[in-house]
C-alpha cells in the first residue's frame, strides 16, 4: 500500500542512536527550540555564568541544536488528499497534485 | 436569449362576425393564457432591481424586480431557493433566469426564478461593500483577532481545487522552501456550490483532532493542520464571488487554525482576505509565508552551533588561563617546605653548638677572672722585686754620691785653689771627709737594719735568701740583725703563709713607702 509507504518513509526522531533527548525539548517547536538555543548562546557568550552553569547551559545548547538539526531533517514532501466519507468520516490518501 | 414569439391567439377562433365569437369562461381563458406564456417565455433571463423581497414560511422566495417603468413578480421555489449563489435581497440589481408563469386565480404572471445572478460590476462592487461593513461591524475582521502564524508548521491545510495550477504552485513553492506533509481539500472554487464546499473544508480541518499523529493518516486518524491556505487563481469579479460570500467569511474567521487567504491576483480582493490572518497576494506568497526557507534555517543552525561551541570553549580557556595565573602565584608545596626544612636545620644546628660555645665562652671569662686574680706569693714576689728594685737603687745612690763627692773632692785639690787653701782646709777637708764618712755609714745596708729589717743568709753557705719559699723546713738560717749582731734559727712550715720565724729581708708589709723614701734621700 503507498500508505504504508509513506508511513514507513518517516523518520524517526530519537533513531538518530545519540542520546534521548528530554521531554521538555521533544515537545519544543522548532521555534521555541530555535529561541531558546540564542538565548543560551547570548548568555554563554556574555560569559557571566558559572563554569558549572556554563557546562550545564552548553549541553543544553547542544540538545537544543540536536532537537532543531532532526526538525530540519525531517523535512519530507507528503501529499495527500482529504475524502469525506458518506457518513462524515474524514480520511487522507496520498494523492499526486503536481 | 429566446425571442418572445408573437402572442398568436391560437385557441381562439378568429373573429369572424361578433356573433361567431366564442364563449369562453374565464378559467378557459386564463387557461389559454397560460398556455400561451409558459410556450412563448419558457426561458428568459430579465434584469431588474429587488424589491419587496420576503421568505414565506414554506421555504420559497417571493420578491418583485423592477426598473423604472415595469415590475414583474418573481417566486424562487424551496427546492430552487437553497442554490442560488446570490442571495436576494432588496435593493439588488439582480439578472434573473427562468421561466415566465401566470397565477390565474390572482390574473398575474411571474417569473420563476431558477437563478440569479448579479447585475453589473457596480452593483457587485456596492453589494461587497455593504457586506464588507456589516461584517466588519461584527468584528469578524477586527485586527485583534489575528493570530500569528506558526513558524514553521509540520502540516499545511490547503483548501483548493485539487485540479490546476494553483496547488502545483502551491507545492513547488512549499518543496523549494522546506518540504512538508500537505493535506489537499479538494473543492470547486467557482460556482454556486463553491462557497459551501470552501466553508465545510475549513471547519472540516478544524473539526480534526489536534494532536492526531503528524503524517501518521495511515492509522487512521488525519493530522491536524498547524495552518490552512485557502487558495484560489486569478478571475472575474464573478469568478471569485464564492469567496465573498458571507458562509467561507464567517467559517474563516471562526478557523481556529491560522489562515493564509490566497484568492486571485494581487490586485484582487476577497472578503475572505479580511478575515483571514494573512492575505497573500497569489498562492506561491501564500507558500512562502507558511514555511522558512529551510537551507536558511540550517545555516541559522550552524551559526548557533558555532557560537555555543565558541562560547563555551572561549568560557574554559578563560577559566583555564586565570587558573594558570593564579597558579603561578603560588608557591610550590616543596619550596615552602625546602625553606621550612632549611630553616629547621639551622636551627638544630646552631642548638647543637649552643650549649659548648656557651659553655666556653663562660669558661674563657673563668680564666680571664682567674687570671687577673693574684696568688699571695705572687703578691709578695712582686713586693720582693719592688724591695730588691730599691734597695739597688739605694746602692747605686750611695756609690754615686761617693763618687760625686770624691769629684768635688779632687777637684778642690786641684791647681792654686790647693795650694792657697792647704793650709786653711786641711782642716775643713778633715771635716768633710768626717762627714762624709758619716754619711757613707749612714748610707750601709747596716742602718736599714737598725730601722728593723734583717739579712737571712743560709747557715751553710751564707747565700743570701730573699725567697722564703726557697727555704725548706728543718733548714738553718743566719738571722742579721742592726749592729752586726747574728743569730742563728732553723726554718719551720711549708713557707706558704706567716709561719715562718724567718724575717725576709724585703718583707712584703712596707716595702713600697719605703722604697720610695729611701729614693728620696739622694
Amino acid at each position: 500500500m503507498a500508505r504504508a509507504k509513506a508511513n514507513t518513509a518517516r523518520t524517526d526522531p530519537d533513531e538518530s542512536g545519540a542520546e534521548p533527548l528530554p521531554e521538555d525539548i521533544r515537545a519544543m517547536s522548532f521555534e521555541q527550540a530555535m529561541q531558546e538555543l540564542e538565548a543560551i548562546v547570548r548568555e554563554l557568550e556574555q560569559g557571566e555564568a558559572s563554569l558549572d552553569a556554563a557546562i550545564e547551559h552548553y549541553s543544553r545548547g547542544a540538545q537544543l541544536k540536536r532537537h532543531c538539526e532532526t526538525k530540519l531533517k525531517e523535512a519530507k514532501a507528503r501529499v495527500e488528499k482529504i475524502t469525506v466519507g458518506s457518513d462524515g468520516t474524514v480520511s487522507a490518501d496520498p494523492a499526486d497534485l503536481d | 436569449m429566446t425571442e418572445p414569439t408573437a402572442p398568436t391567439p391560437t385557441p381562439t377562433p378568429a373573429p369572424a362576425t361578433p356573433g361567431n365569437v366564442p364563449e369562453l369562461s374565464v378559467s378557459e381563458l386564463s387557461r389559454a393564457l397560460k398556455r400561451t406564456v409558459e410556450d412563448a417565455f419558457s426561458y428568459v433571463r430579465v434584469r431588474g432591481e429587488i424589491s419587496g423581497f420576503k421568505r414565506a414560511a414554506s421555504g420559497h422566495l417571493y420578491m418583485t424586480m423592477k426598473d423604472t417603468d415595469a415590475v414583474l413578480d418573481a417566486v424562487c421555489w424551496r427546492g430552487t431557493a437553497g442554490r442560488l449563489s446570490v442571495k436576494p435581497e432588496d435593493g439588488l440589481e439582480v439578472i434573473a433566469t427562468g421561466r415566465l408563469t401566470t397565477y390565474p386565480g390572482r390574473s398575474k404572471y411571474q417569473i420563476v426564478i431558477d437563478s440569479l445572478e448579479l447585475a453589473g460590476e457596480g452593483a457587485l462592487l456596492k453589494l461587497l461593500e455593504d457586506r464588507r461593513k456589516a461584517l466588519a461591524a461584527e468584528g469578524l475582521f477586527d485586527e485583534a483577532r489575528k493570530r500569528p502564524l506558526p513558524y514553521l508548521p509540520d502540516v499545511i491545510g490547503v483548501v483548493t481545487s485539487p485540479t490546476g495550477a494553483v496547488i502545483r504552485d502551491i507545492l513547488h513553492r512549499l518543496r523549494d522552501r522546506f518540504p512538508r506533509h500537505v493535506l489537499v481539500w479538494p473543492v470547486v472554487v467557482q460556482g454556486e456550490a463553491a462557497a459551501g464546499q470552501v466553508a465545510d473544508a475549513i471547519a472540516g480541518f478544524n473539526a480534526l483532532k489536534p494532536g492526531g499523529s503528524p503524517g501518521g493518516s495511515a492509522g487512521g486518524a488525519v493530522p491536524r493542520p498547524d495552518v490552512l491556505i485557502v487558495a484560489r487563481g486569478g478571475g472575474s469579479l464573478e469568478d471569485l464571488w464564492a469567496f465573498n460570500e458571507e458562509v467561507v467569511v464567517r467559517a474563516a474567521a471562526a478557523s481556529a487554525i491560522p489562515l493564509i487567504s490566497a484568492v486571485g491576483h494581487e490586485t484582487d480582493t476577497t472578503l475572505i482576505d479580511f478575515a483571514a490572518d494573512r492575505r497573500a497576494p497569489t498562492p506561491s506568497a501564500a507558500a512562502e509565508m507558511a514555511v522558512p526557507v529551510r537551507s536558511d534555517l540550517l545555516g541559522d543552525l550552524m551559526d548557533r552551533e558555532r557560537r555555543l561551541v565558541g562560547a563555551v570553549h572561549r568560557g574554559v580557556t578563560d577559566r583555564a588561563r586565570a587558573l594558570e595565573g593564579l597558579a603561578r602565584g603560588l608557591p610550590k608545596p616543596a619550596q615552602i617546605l625546602d625553606a621550612a626544612t632549611q630553616r629547621l636545620d639551622d636551627g638544630a644546628e646552631r642548638l647543637g653548638e649552643a650549649m659548648p660555645r656557651a659553655l666556653r665562652h663562660r669558661a674563657r671569662e673563668l680564666e680571664q677572672t682567674a687570671a687577673r686574680l693574684r696568688t699571695p706569693t705572687q703578691v709578695i714576689r712582686h713586693g720582693e722585686r719592688q724591695l730588691a728594685d730599691a734597695a739597688q737603687r739605694l746602692a747605686q745612690g750611695a756609690r754615686a754620691a761617693i763618687d760625686r763627692r770624691g769629684e768635688r773632692f779632687a777637684d778642690r785639690r786641684l791647681g792654686a785653689r790647693l795650694d792657697r787653701a792647704a793650709g786653711a782646709a786641711i782642716g775643713e777637708g778633715a771635716d768633710r771627709l768626717e762627714r762624709a764618712g758619716a754619711m757613707l755609714e749612714s748610707l750601709s745596708y747596716a742602718r736599714v737594719l737598725e730601722r728593723g729589717y734583717a739579712v737571712v743568709r743560709r747557715a751553710d753557705d751564707g747565700t743570701l735568701v730573699a725567697d722564703g719559699a726557697a727555704l725548706t723546713a728543718g733548714e738553718g738560717i743566719e738571722i742579721e740583725f742592726a749592729r752586726d749582731t747574728r743569730r742563728h734559727a732553723l726554718v719551720s712550715g711549708d713557707g706558704r703563709g706567716s709561719s715562718t720565724k724567718s724575717k725576709p729581708k724585703a718583707a712584703a708589709k712596707r716595702p713600697p713607702g719605703v722604697a720610695a723614701k729611701q729614693g728620696d734621700l739622694f
